[in-house]
């Protein structure tokens, strides 16, 4: 039950959404979503309530973040080897 | 638009590969074994499902700690609900809460037994059931502060006269600090349930931080997110910085959902209480304001737990270390009863029972034994 899901906002009627979870249709409540929520919009859903608007450009900031951890292995990796040369820590 | 954000699922195969590659660089540059703990059962299911601990460096240790609300809520709750329906009350709760183990049996027992007992996804559907009839119906609500906002949002609205709730939430952030002070915790770090933040907000353990100077992260629940979170945290070990870092933002923000934390706090109150293996928990309790006591099922119904003593706890569960491995210590290999008296077709724990359990993943998926194989 502590599982969180995220879909996307098709259709709003009020406070339930019909929210499309990869092709199963569920109504979710609006309640306690902070933002405004419109039809195309990719929400977070919990027990049958939405609890997030997921903003687009967070996701890209995402992906971002996931090659920014990526790309900080090929310095480091050269330091690393420096440091297992010299045999030390750099702390 | 991408194809990785098509369906939000952030599971690439040569990403996670170089992820990893990166986390074992930082792991190196540590240069001993150390432990972090992540609050979480869904990270423990990802953890396993998509195979993760075969892609962690030998010398880190990740342990799970109290992250299933179902596993933390202690037999005392569960009895509360059992003794509930042995009166010929109506309950609703969520499936996940029907075999969890209590002194008398668990509440599938009390099905068993004629009791009435209604699986519901949501409360919602309880609220459905409560105005399509005329019994009293009861949902025994769980979960931690992203399941209570529901609950709060609900009771916050106008409900049937015949509804109410007997609350067993929880709220994350107090057993952490437990976990902390514990004489000679082995963590050096924790991962942070993504999903209780976006409630919460990542601000929340700016506090925790301050006290006992380790680093929190706060990750999501892919695959990615999660390798992404343990390379951030194990570069703040590295470099010994005790900060709060936000590895989920594109649901986690400073403040969270201050409108869903608003109903929180206006419908609950934290409650000292016991968390199955954790002990007290100061304020780790959610229990139901006194101006909401016409919808507490408490104050509703006296709830005769002396009729449940009568029955011995079953003589299994003596053996459960279920509460060791809630508190890292040991972990379900650790357990005589694992995968042999004790299965998720016929569980002796709550660590069994969830599919967010502990024993259960690691019987379902495999884990990591104690030289660091994985299972
Ligand atoms: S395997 Fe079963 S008995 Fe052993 S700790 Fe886990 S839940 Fe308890």
């Amino acid at each position: 039950m502590c599982l969180s899901v995220p879909g996307r906002v098709v259709s709003i009627d009020g406070m339930t959404a019909v929210v499309d979870f990869w092709g199963v249709r569920r109504q979710v409540q609006l309640h306690i979503v902070d933002e405004p929520v419109a039809p195309g919009d990719y929400v977070l859903n919990h027990v049958g309530f939405a609890v997030r608007r997921i903003d687009p450009s967070e996701v890209a900031k995402t992906l971002a973040l996931f090659e920014e951890l990526m790309a900080g292995g090929s310095d480091d990796l050269l330091a690393a080897e420096i440091h297992a040369q010299l045999g030390g820590d750099d702390a | 638009m991408p194809d990785a954000t098509e369906r939000l699922e952030f599971r690439n195969r040569d990403q996670a590969l170089r992820l990893s590659e990166r986390l074992a660089q930082v792991v190196a540059r540590i240069g001993r074994p150390l432990a972090v703990m992540h609050v979480c059962g869904t990270h423990e299911q990802a953890i396993a499902r998509f195979g993760l601990r075969g892609l962690l460096p030998a010398d880190l240790d990740v342990v799970m700690g109290p992250g299933c609300p179902v596993c933390v809520t202690d037999q005392p709750e569960v009895d509360e609900g059992v003794a509930l329906v042995r009166q010929g009350v109506r309950l609703a709760t969520y499936a996940d809460m029907l075999r969890v183990p209590g002194t008398a049996g668990s509440l599938a027992d009390a099905r068993a037994a004629g009791g009435k007992i209604d699986v519901v996804y949501s409360i919602v559907q309880a609220v459905e059931l409560a105005r399509r009839s005329t019994e009293e119906i009861v949902f025994f609500a769980t979960g931690f502060e992203t399941t209570a906002v529901t609950t709060a949002a609900v009771l916050s609205g106008p409900v049937p006269p015949n509804f109410s709730v007997l609350s067993a939430h929880k709220y994350i952030p107090p057993a952490m600090e437990i976990i902390a002070e514990t004489p000679g915790c082995r963590m050096e770090g924790f991962l942070a349930a993504g999903h209780a933040a976006t409630i919460t907000g990542w601000g929340v353990f700016e506090p925790f931080v301050a006290r006992h100077k380790l680093p929190v992260v706060v990750a999501g629940f892919e695959p990615l997110d999660i390798l992404a979170g343990l390379i951030a945290l194990c570069e703040a070990i590295l470099a010994g910085r005790q900060e709060v870092i936000n590895c989920f933002p594109r649901c986690v923000s400073r403040d969270g959902n201050r409108v869903a934390l608003d109903a929180l706090w206006r419908v609950f109150r934290p409650i000292g209480g016991r968390w199955r293996g954790i002990a007290h928990v100061p304020d780790g309790n959610l229990r139901l304001r006194d101006t909401f006591s016409h919808v507490d099922a408490r104050s509703r119904f006296t709830i005769d737990l002396a009729s449940l003593w009568e029955f011995a706890p079953p003589s299994l569960t003596a053996a459960c270390i279920c509460g060791d491995i809630l508190a890292g210590r040991l972990t379900p290999v650790d357990c005589a009863l694992f995968g042999n008296r004790c299965t998720p077709s016929d569980p002796v724990g709550a660590c069994m029972v969830s599919t967010e359990g502990s024993c259960r993943i690691w019987h379902d998926y495999g884990g990591r034994n104690r030289s660091g194989e994985t299972l």
